[in-house]
């Protein structure tokens, strides 16, 4: 049992799909490493959740640079999913990993369905990872290069393989990038997904007018900070109307408050991306400000919070504002 | 490495444009090795959203100096600080230079622009290991030349108003009887293109060499990989600037 975080008898612990977190608030993938690097400024036990950087088959180098660039509120990134690759993550990063008091979920992405079985085997036959987070935001090899998460079928298939081939928390990460992110919320929640992530980063560039250069290597890359939570939120809401299965809310999260929001449209859990750069401390922080906004506000538990949005339109895909 | 909200002492303005931001940490004042880099968080709101890295660019008791040119977002809040406020500081950051190593009894130091930052922190090492100081540093004209807590200067200006009517690179070749002979090693911080030349002319002297890069970063500290810097002939294709630089021996890496 978590009693040692059941504070003020407020609960902030949950169980999703099997997996205790001891609060809501995860770090998202790529924005905290493989959880080792932050371990001389923040006791990253007090994390709800580290989600690793996506790993694949192989070690990839990921693009040339530019590979970031700081926007209005946000930042743009290309980095080219540059990762140790799995074998390196089981050797290298995952007896650390181990020895932390919070869930280690390992974040996957692949360029063809069979390499995603087969990091997902590898990871599969090691101890200590809690689940699994399938990063659909990755061109597909064989479909010339196009996202895999921007074709429904192709995220229903992706979870049902991996469906079959674990017991473990499965939550698919949906990309922003689609006109209706319903469509596959229920497409992976058919094919038994446990959980969703939503969202990854927006397409997004800049230009330098001085030398007419894009601001990044890749010409165009991924939106994420501030600036996208407006987005975000209604990504997550229009989500958890669609499926019955948890969504976890992702997007431009800075603070406690913002993180309530996410809470309040729909989301079972949250995670902290971009913060991470700039305060490695910000998802303990938002943990704690969730459960001091809960107690000044008479709620004994956080989940009192998901979905709690007192809305008076019914929620409708086809936008009403139009 | 800590993160700590640390006291700005004063911000005094010393050329053109160009500023010193004075901080007290005892911790990173006492730890900080020449070549490493504090990441600072200019403001608490969104904008700037990222912290911005600078260079240590000297420590004197509990105190801290970072020196910086005033060309944006950032920097422009930087100016404004005054005595007395907090700034959020993470540091110190990445991998010094080699100042420590006794593969050279000269160093040499080259700065072009706001290069010379790590230069006085440098200067500072050598000196206490008696390593004998040639210095070279070039800016665009007098009134932006920084040239304190230096020793042994030779001056460059793009417009010749003062010292040689040239770069930092012109002086180190005209002026490399005063090392050459001497075991040298340069260690070198500015623009992309005057590193370029520094690293050519070093590699063709078989001189040994660092330079200090710069380039965008989010984190600083090795969580986002958006900092890659191009391997020369490895296994690997990058490294990250942050984690295992900005100080790179330059036949290590493609500038
Ligand atoms: C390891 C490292 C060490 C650094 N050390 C120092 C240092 O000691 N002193 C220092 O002044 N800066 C240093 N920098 C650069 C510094 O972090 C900021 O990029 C710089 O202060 C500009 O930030 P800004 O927010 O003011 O400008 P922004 O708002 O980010 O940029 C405004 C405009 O200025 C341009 N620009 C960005 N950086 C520079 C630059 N350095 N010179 C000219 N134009 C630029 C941008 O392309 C943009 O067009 C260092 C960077 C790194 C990675
Ligand atoms: C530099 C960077 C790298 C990222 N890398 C990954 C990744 O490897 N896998 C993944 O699923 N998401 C990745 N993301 C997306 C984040 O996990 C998150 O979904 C997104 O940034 C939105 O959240 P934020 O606004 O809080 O950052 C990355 C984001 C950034 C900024
Ligand atoms: S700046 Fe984030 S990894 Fe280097």
């Amino acid at each position: 049992m978590y009693e040692g975080y059941e504070s003020d008898m407020i609960t902030t612990s949950v169980t999703l799909a099997g997996v205790q977190f001891k609060n809501r608030v995860l770090v998202a993938s790529g924005t905290y490493g493989y959880g080792d690097d932050t371990i001389e400024l923040v006791d990253v036990s007090k994390l709800g959740g580290i989600i690793t950087k996506s790993l694949s088959m192989k070690p990839r180098d990921g693009n040339p640079p530019p590979r970031i660039v700081e926007t209005a509120g946000g930042m743009l990134n290309s980095i080219g999913l540059a990762n140790i690759g799995v074998h390196r993550f089981l050797t290298e990063k995952l007896p650390f990993l181990r020895t932390l008091d919070t869930a280690i979920i390992a974040n996957i992405a692949a360029s063809s369905i069979d390499e995603y079985c087969n990091v997902l085997d590898a990871l599969e036959a090691e101890k200590g990872i809690n689940g699994y987070e399938i990063n659909v935001s990755c061109p597909n090899v064989k479909e010339g290069g196009l996202s895999f998460g921007t074709n429904p079928t192709m995220v229903e298939e992706i979870t049902r393989r991996l469906r079959s081939r674990t017991k473990k928390l499965l939550s698919i990460k949906l990309t922003p990038n689609v006109t209706h992110i319903s469509e596959f919320a229920r497409a992976a929640e058919s094919a038994g997904a446990d959980a969703l992530s939503v969202i990854n980063t927006l397409i997004g560039m800049g230009v330098n007018i001085h030398t007419r250069k894009p601001m990044l290597s890749t010409v165009t890359g991924g939106l994420s900070g501030p600036a996208i939570k407006p987005v975000a939120l209604a990504k997550v809401y229009e989500a958890s109307k669609a499926v019955k299965i948890p969504v976890i809310g992702i997007g431009g999260i800075m603070n406690a408050n913002d993180a309530i929001e996410f809470l309040m449209v729909g989301a079972s859990a949250v995670q902290v991306g971009t913060a991470n750069y700039i305060d490695p401390g910000a998802g303990i922080k938002i943990a704690e400000g969730i459960r001091v906004f809960c107690e000044a506000h008479n709620l004994s538990d956080v989940g009192d919070l998901v979905g709690s949005l007192d809305a008076k339109t019914e929620f409708s895909a086809i936008s009403s504002w139009l | 490495m800590i993160q700590s909200l640390c006291t700005v002492h004063n911000v005094e303005q010393v050329a053109e444009n160009i500023f010193v931001l004075t901080f007290i940490s005892p911790h990173i004042a006492s730890v900080t090795k020449a070549g490493q880099f504090v990441n600072i968080r200019v403001a608490e709101g969104v904008e700037p959203l990222l912290r911005r890295p600078f260079s240590v660019c000297r420590t004197e008791g509990e105190c801290v100096e970072i020196i910086f040119n005033v060309v944006g977002k950032g920097s422009s809040v930087l100016r404004k600080k005054q005595s007395g406020d907090l700034i959020d500081v993470l540091g110190p950051l990445g991998v010094p230079f080699s100042l420590f190593e006794d593969d050279f009894d000269t160093g040499v130091l080259v700065g072009g622009g706001l290069g010379v930052a790590p230069l006085p922190i440098s200067t500072a090492t050598l000196v206490a290991r008696q390593k004998s100081v040639s210095t070279f540093i070039g800016s665009r004209s007098k009134r932006q030349l920084v040239k304190n807590h230096l020793v042994n200067v030779h001056v460059a200006t793009d417009d010749g108003t003062e010292g040689l009517h040239g770069t930092a690179v012109d002086l180190l070749k005209k002026h490399s009887d005063e090392y050459r002979y001497r075991r040298p090693k340069i260690f070198a911080c500015g623009p992309t293109k005057m590193l370029h030349a520094v690293a050519a002319f070093a590699i063709a002297n078989s001189i040994p060499c660092e330079v200090s890069l710069e380039g965008p970063m989010a984190c600083g500290f090795g969580i986002c990989q958006g900092c890659p810097v191009e391997l020369v002939g490895a296994e690997r294709k990058y490294a990250l600037m942050c984690k295992e630089g900005p100080t790179f021996d330059v036949r290590r890496i493609r500038i």
